[in-house]
């Protein structure tokens, strides 16, 4: 019988002819990625080896990666602590996959795995964080794991108990129209299926708009499949695949792909006409809450966001800076830009995008998680609105639960700066 | 095992409901209980002071625990050694609970208020207030053997490797 893709690569990393749908398998583990609750998944680590005499030793260092982004540099001593016991962990176990706050190699960890090539398609990839599904753009299967399950994978390397998941397929046909992006799609998929509607299942992405549709949007797609409730989002490789890994993540070696069988069986399929849509918003306090912008035009915003690992890539801030560049931000707002990685932050300095968005009145800062999560920078007020190009909406998402977030594209962001108010791009002369 | 309802909660609530970002650099399972549900005072309160007796339920509806992977969402509902009884719950949070023995039930149909008793026995939940009875969903095998070890600590410590490669 026909495998999908996850089926398919499920079944080569744990070298059997099939893997049905519901079978538990223990695949090897080509990456684990870790970043600050490395702290944490370390205290497990260790209290797996306490009493048995063992030293703990990683399974290999060379396949774990951990990477400084959730709080750069950092807010507390608590946090600066953290690093400090991470970093001392790091340097003992022989672990080279390392990011620390540096402004050369530093970023946002769903970046920086791309960009340096360790992510390969046909891996299995674990992270201790839920957007670990962004590198299924890559063919990677790629699933997001608690601290303690991490754990057991930097001992076993290999990870226990993964079924096989059902596929849901999402055929994408015709051209994005103009100041539509990968965003906007991925949004729309959401709201079509629900924020439990791919529990447990895996989306497959297909069509001519996926083909045609650059790796860095292709990201923003697996980014944003967890918040539909899916395991991993996954975009079988291809010759584009091949090109990023080249040009822009500087793999050398030769790289194999496959994709999933013409006969296989999926879930369902969910068919979409790209030519069709508008751009989104995700409305508060849920990423399934999908409304086409004319429905909620001319919302006051207090905070406007550009940047996290799902929007903060160079062609983010270049759709950004186009639409800003000599214009100004609002009086009545505020805008903070986080790119996702300093080779990003570097990109886009030479080619002018920081200095358009810092005379417009945006605040760049450095790379990293900063508010998307509420931890760092960027808090809300009270009663405070924001729109962001990040993944979530939820309740205190950006540090205050009376808050709200929107969530929406670079390009509706930028429109809604000049205004202070929720902006169709579309409109913007 | 008998329980009673503490608190009940709709669908889709987030880690970030359970255990707020901001509370994040805190990791130790001794310390993260002071965090849960942190953004709802009342109840925060209620669990800290001891009002809530340890071994009560929280009542929930579909996908609970969606998002982020913070197992300090798990810790600290297991620091007043709650019971989760929800119509279903997300990917994540539920291999967690089950790496760190977090006691959960998935009930498809659960209806019950807050303050009501419960008893989980026998493949269902019998709510003992309003007399009806619910059917639970078995966990899967594979991870039943996580939760008969003791947890994913233990049950990793009997499958390490006898001699390094």
């Amino acid at each position: 019988m026909g495998m999908t893709y996850a089926q398919k690569l499920l079944a080569k990393a744990t070298g059997q002819p099939q893997a049905a749908v519901g079978d538990v398998l223990e695949p090897e583990v080509n990456l684990a990625m870790s970043h600050e609750n490395g702290a944490l998944v370390i205290n497990q680590f260790n209290e797996i080896y306490e009493g048995t005499g063992r030293e703990a030793k990683v399974w290999d260092p060379s396949r774990i990666a951990i990477i400084f982004d959730h709080r750069v540099p950092a807010e507390s001593s608590k946090t600066a602590g953290n690093q400090k016991k991470i970093r001392e962990f790091v340097g003992k176990q022989g672990i080279k996959k390392f990011h620390d706050i540096r402004g050369d190699i530093g970023g946002i960890c769903h970046q920086i795995l791309p960009e340096n090539g360790y992510v390969r398609p046909g891996f299995v990839l674990v992270g201790t964080d839920s957007h670990t599904t962004t590198h299924g753009a890559l063919g990677a299967f790629s699933f997001g794991v608690g601290a303690t399950e991490m754990a057991s994978v930097w001992a076993l390397g290999r990870i226990l108990n993964v079924e096989v998941p059902a596929t849901i397929k999402v055929v994408v046909n015709g051209k994005l129209p103009a100041h539509v992006y990968a965003k906007d799609l991925i949004l729309y998929v959401i709201g079509r299926l629900t924020a439990q509607g791919a529990n447990y299942k895996v989306l497959e992405f297909h069509g001519d708009t996926i083909r045609n549709m650059p790796t860095s949007g292709r990201l923003v797609l697996c980014n944003m499949s967890v918040e539909a409730g899916a395991t991993s989002g996954l975009v079988p490789p291809d010759e584009e695949t091949l090109r990023y890994l080249r040009e822009e993540a500087g793999v050398k070696e030769k790289v194999e792909i496959f994709g999933p069988d013409a006969d296989a069986v999926y879930d369902h399929v969910l068919e979409i006409d790209a030519a069709k849509l508008e751009p989104q918003i995700a409305c508060p306090h849920t990423v399934d809450n999908v409304k086409p912008i004319g429905e909620v035009k001319g919302k006051k915003l207090n905070q406007i966001v550009i940047g996290s690992c799902t929007n903060g890539r160079l062609d983010d801030l270049e759709v950004a800076a186009r639409i800003l560049k000599g214009r100004r931000v609002a009086d009545s707002t505020r805008m903070l830009v986080f790119p996702a990685s300093w080779r990003i932050y570097h990109k886009a300095t030479d080619l002018g995008y920081i200095q358009d968005l810092s005379r417009a009145g945006a605040v760049v800062c450095n790379p990293g998680c900063g508010p998307c999560l509420g931890i760092h920078q960027g808090a809300l007020a009270d009663n405070e609105v924001a729109l962001a190009t990040t993944n979530r909406n939820f309740k205190g998402r950006m540090g205050n639960p009376k808050a709200e977030v929107y969530l929406c594209s670079p390009a509706v962001a930028a429109a809604s700066a000049i205004s202070g108010t929720i902006t169709d791009p579309r409109e913007v002369k | 095992m008998k329980t009673k309802v503490a608190f009940k909660v709709g669908d889709d609530v987030s880690t970030d409901i359970v255990y707020p970002g901001r509370f994040m650099a805190t990791v130790l399972p001794t310390e993260t209980p002071a965090f849960a549900f942190a953004d709802n005072a009342d109840f925060n309160r209620k669990l800290k002071s001891g009002e809530i007796p340890r071994g009560s339920a929280i009542v929930a509806g579909k996908n609970f625990g969606c998002g982020s992977s913070r197992e300090q969402a798990v810790s600290c509902l297991k620091g007043y050694d709650l019971a989760v009884v929800a119509r279903d719950i997300s990917r994540i949070f539920l291999q967690s609970a089950i790496n760190l023995g977090l006691n959960i039930i998935i009930c498809p149909e659960i209806e019950a208020a807050e303050g009501d008793e419960l008893e989980i026995a026998g493949g269902k939940v019998l709510n003992l207030t309003s007399g009806k009875s619910f059917a639970t969903n078995p966990l899967p095998k594979a991870r039943q053997a996580i939760i008969d070890a003791g947890g994913l600590i233990p049950y990793t410590r009997k499958l390490l490797p006898t001699a390094k490669a």
